[in-house]
C-alpha cells in the first residue's frame, strides 16, 4: 500500500514552472507521519503544498514527492474571548472567513486571494493592505504544529522551540509540514468597507497619499499604470461600522475555462485597461461602501484568472526597496520597464511599515513594494527581469521568493542576509526547485 | 434534524456531515478510529452542528445490531437520516487466491451492512418516519475481472435496499440507495487514473444531501450520468464486454 500517486504535470499559478511530482494527500492528520517516512524510505526529497497559489518554483518539488495538504481542512477549536482560532494546515482563508466572519471576526491580515490555505499564508508569511498597522500574517500566528522528517509533531511558538517557529513562518515550507496552527482573529463591527479612491497622477503624489494615509486608514494600497508612468488610483479602507444592511450572499463567479491565445494579451490591450482603469477610478473617485469581498478580493472573483496568460503562463515580479531608497528605485524601475517596451497588466504599488515580521525569511521590511506581471515571453522576458534586479540590488531591496521562479542564488542571499541562519532550520529531507536553486 | 453515519471518517460521509451542519443539525458519527472522529466532531460544531457525538463502534464484528442502534438513537436524542458510508475495496488478487480475504470483502460490504439496514428499517417503521441511506457502487451493476468481490457485495447492496425501500412503500419511512462512480477518496487511492468521470467527495455529499430531502429513490446514480454508462455496460454483450478492459 503506497501512499503515492505520480502525476504527471503540476504547475504553479504563474503557469511557467511544471514538473513531475509523487503527491500523497493525507486525510488526516496522523497520516503524515507515514507519509513522510515512505518519501524517505524512497529516498524522495519532499515538500508540503497547500492552494498551489505561489507564482514561481517555491511551492513546487519536481522529481520528488508533494504532501497535498487540502484535506486536512478542520477547525480544532474556536474561542470567541480571545479570537484565537486553531486549524488545520489544509484550511482555506476562504472558509474561515466564511465561518467567522457571520460571528464578527476577520482575518487579522489578508492577501489578495482568499483561496490560499493557512500553512501556505504562514509558509510564505503574506502580508495585506494593513501592513502599515498590523505586520504580516505572521505576526498573529500564536502556535504551530509541525511534523518534520524526525516522525514527531512539534509544537511552535514564541516560548516553545522559538527559532524553529521563526524559520517555519516564511519558511517556504521547507521546515516540515505545518499540521495545525493558532491564529488570532479581529473582531469587526460589521461586513462593509468604507473605502476612498483617489487618482494621483505621479510618484510623489502617491509617496505624499501613503504618508497621510498611515493614521486613520487601515488599509491603503493603489494600482499604478506602468505605461503611463506614474499615474494610478490610490485606494484607502476602513471597516465600516456595523449598519442595518444586510451582507449580500451571493456574489457573482466568473471562470476563465481556457488558456487564452497569448497573444490577446500585448501591449495595446495592457495599454487600453490600465487607460480604463485610471479615468474609471478618477470619474468615480471618491467615497463609497462597498462588502469586504469586492474591497479585499476582487481577482477572486474570476476562476483560474490565470488563464488570461495563455499556455505559456506569466512571471510575477515583486520587490520591495527599503524607504531611504524608495522613491528613486521605484522612478527607475517604471522607466525601465517603459524603456523595455514592457507593460505590466496589473501593476500594485503600496508602502510598507515599521513593524518587524517574525520570520526569518519574511519578504516585507519598511520601504516600498511593487508588484508587477508578465506574460512569459521567454529569455526576452527573463533578461528583462535582470535589468529590474538590478535596481532592487543596488536599493538594498529584495524579491518575493513565493511569486520568483528565476531570481539566482545572488539576488536571493544579498537579499535576505539570515538566509544561512534558516537554512540551519531546514529539514533535511525537504527541499523545493527554489531552494535547490537560491541554496543548493 | 437528527443524523446518524456509520463510517463517519469516510470522505464522503465527512462531505456530507458538513453540508447537516451547515443548517445546524444533531449528528453521531460512529466508527472505529476515536481520534480521527472527535477531531471530526469539534470541526463540525465549529461549522454550525446543533450536536455533534462520537462512538466507537466495530461496525462488522457488532454482536447485537438492534440494541446498539437503539444506543445510537438515544444520543442522537432519535434519528431521521441514517447513513451508511464505510466500505473496503480489498485486493481483487488476493481475494481470488484466497477465500478467507474474499469473505471478509464480503462481510464488510454486504452482510454487516445488510444488519445495520435490518435494524434501520425497523426502528424507521416503528418511528412510522425516517430516511435510509445507503453508498453503494456502479461496481454492483455488472461483474468485471478487475472487482467482481467488491461488485458482488455492492450488487447485494442494491437488492438489499430496494427490498427494504419496496417494504416501506406507501408508508412513511424510505430507504435509497446511492451509486457513486469512481470518487477520489482514501479508499480508492490504489487505483490508477484520474480522468473526467472521476468525482469528488464533495459532489457525492452535495448528491446524497440533496437526495435525501427529495421523495424519490430508490436508486440514485451519484453523478446522474453513471445511469446511463452503466445502463450501456450492462447492455454489452458479452463478446464485446470480454474484449473489454475495464
Amino acid at each position: 500500500m503506497t501512499y503515492y500517486r505520480p502525476s504527471k504535470d503540476i504547475r504553479s499559478w504563474g503557469g511557467v514552472i511544471r514538473g513531475e511530482h509523487e503527491v500523497a494527500a493525507p486525510a488526516w492528520r496522523d497520516e503524515v507521519a507515514p507519509i513522510i517516512a515512505e518519501a524517505i524510505d524512497r529516498k524522495f526529497p519532499i515538500l508540503a503544498s497547500g492552494a498551489r497559489r505561489s507564482y514561481g518554483d517555491s511551492g513546487l518539488n519536481p522529481g520528488g514527492a508533494l504532501i497535498d495538504t487540502v484535506g486536512l481542512d478542520r477547525i480544532v477549536a474556536f474561542d470567541p474571548q480571545t479570537g484565537i482560532v486553531r486549524a488545520e494546515g489544509g484550511v482555506t482563508l476562504d472558509t474561515l472567513l466564511r465561518m467567522f466572519v457571520p460571528r464578527g471576526f476577520f482575518l487579522p491580515v489578508t492577501p489578495g486571494t482568499r483561496f490560499v490555505t493557512l500553512a501556505g499564508a504562514i509558509a510564505n508569511d503574506v502580508h495585506g493592505k494593513n501592513h502599515h498597522l498590523a505586520g504580516t500574517f505572521g505576526c498573529w500566528v500564536k502556535r504551530i504544529g509541525l511534523v518534520t522528517s524526525a516522525g514527531q509533531e512539534l509544537e511552535l511558538s514564541e516560548r516553545d522551540n522559538p527559532s524553529l517557529f521563526r524559520a517555519t513562518i516564511g519558511g517556504l515550507g521547507l521546515t516540515g509540514v505545518i499540521a495545525w496552527a493558532e491564529l488570532k482573529l479581529e473582531q469587526i463591527a460589521g461586513t462593509l468597507m468604507d473605502v476612498e479612491k483617489t487618482a494621483f497622477s505621479n510618484l510623489e503624489e502617491f509617496f505624499e497619499l501613503s504618508t497621510q494615509s498611515e493614521v486613520g486608514w487601515t488599509y491603503a494600497v493603489s494600482w499604478i499604470d506602468t505605461i503611463m508612468a506614474g499615474r494610478g488610483v490610490f485606494l484607502r479602507a476602513n471597516h465600516a461600522p456595523a449598519s442595518d444592511r444586510p451582507p449580500r450572499s451571493s456574489e457573482r463567479r466568473y471562470r476563465v475555462p481556457v488558456n487564452f491565445p497569448g497573444f490577446l494579451l500585448n501591449r495595446h490591450s495592457i495599454r487600453l485597461f490600465n487607460a480604463v482603469c485610471y479615468h474609471k477610478g478618477r470619474l468615480r473617485a471618491g467615497r463609497e461602501v462597498v462588502p469586504l469581498a469586492r474591497f479585499f478580493y476582487p481577482l477572486d472573483a474570476v476562476d483560474n484568472w490565470n488563464r488570461m496568460y495563455g499556455r505559456r503562463g506569466m512571471y510575477q515580479y515583486q520587490s520591495v526597496v527599503p524607504a531611504s531608497a524608495q522613491a528613486d528605485a521605484t522612478r527607475e524601475m517604471l522607466a525601465a520597464i517603459a524603456d523595455a517596451g514592457q507593460s505590466s497588466f496589473l501593476a500594485v504599488l503600496k508602502t510598507f511599515g515599521t513593524k518587524t515580521s517574525p520570520g526569518m525569511l519574511s519578504f516585507p521590511m519598511e520601504g516600498t513594494t511593487l508588484a508587477l506581471d508578465f506574460p512569459n515571453r521567454g529569455s526576452e522576458t527573463t533578461r528583462f527581469l535582470d535589468r529590474l534586479d538590478a535596481i532592487v540590488r543596488e536599493a538594498k531591496g529584495r524579491l518575493y521568493p513565493a511569486k520568483d521562479g528565476r531570481m539566482s542564488a545572488e539576488m536571493f542571499r544579498l537579499g535576505y542576509p539570515d538566509w544561512q541562519e534558516f537554512a540551519k532550520h531546514v529539514d533535511p529531507q525537504f527541499s523545493s526547485r527554489f531552494w535547490r536553486r537560491v541554496a543548493g | 434534524m437528527r443524523l446518524v453515519i456509520l463510517g463517519a471518517t469516510s470522505a464522503i460521509a465527512e462531505a456530507t456531515a458538513r453540508l447537516y451542519a451547515a443548517e445546524g443539525a444533531a449528528i453521531l458519527l460512529v466508527g472505529r478510529n476515536d481520534q480521527r472522529l472527535s477531531a471530526m466532531a469539534n470541526d463540525l460544531r465549529e461549522r454550525g452542528a446543533r450536536l455533534a457525538e462520537t462512538t466507537v463502534c466495530d461496525l462488522v464484528s457488532e454482536p447485537d445490531v438492534m440494541a446498539r442502534l437503539e444506543e445510537f438513537a438515544a444520543l442522537a436524542g432519535g434519528i431521521d437520516h441514517f447513513l451508511i458510508a464505510y466500505g473496503v475495496m480489498g485486493l481483487q488478487g488476493e481475494a481470488e487466491k484466497d477465500p478467507a480475504a474474499a469473505d471478509a470483502v464480503l462481510r464488510v460490504n454486504f452482510n454487516s451492512v445488510a444488519a445495520w439496514s435490518l435494524a434501520a428499517a425497523a426502528y424507521f417503521e416503528r418511528e412510522r418516519r425516517g430516511t435510509l441511506l445507503v453508498i453503494g457502487s456502479v461496481a454492483g451493476d455488472r461483474g468485471r475481472r478487475a472487482n467482481y468481490v467488491y461488485g458482488a457485495a455492492k450488487a447485494g447492496v442494491a437488492a438489499f435496499v430496494e427490498g427494504i425501500a419496496h417494504r416501506f412503500a406507501d408508508t412513511g419511512p424510505r430507504a435509497l440507495l446511492i451509486k457513486p462512480g469512481p470518487t477520489d477518496t482514501p479508499m480508492t487511492r490504489g487505483m490508477a487514473g484520474r480522468g473526467m468521470l472521476w468525482s469528488s467527495p464533495e459532489q457525492i455529499a452535495a448528491i446524497i444531501y440533496r437526495q435525501a430531502r427529495k421523495a424519490r429513490g430508490p436508486v440514485v446514480y451519484a453523478p446522474w450520468f453513471w445511469r446511463y454508462v452503466m445502463l450501456i455496460i450492462r447492455n454489452l454483450p458479452v463478446r464485446v464486454f470480454n474484449r473489454m478492459d475495464i
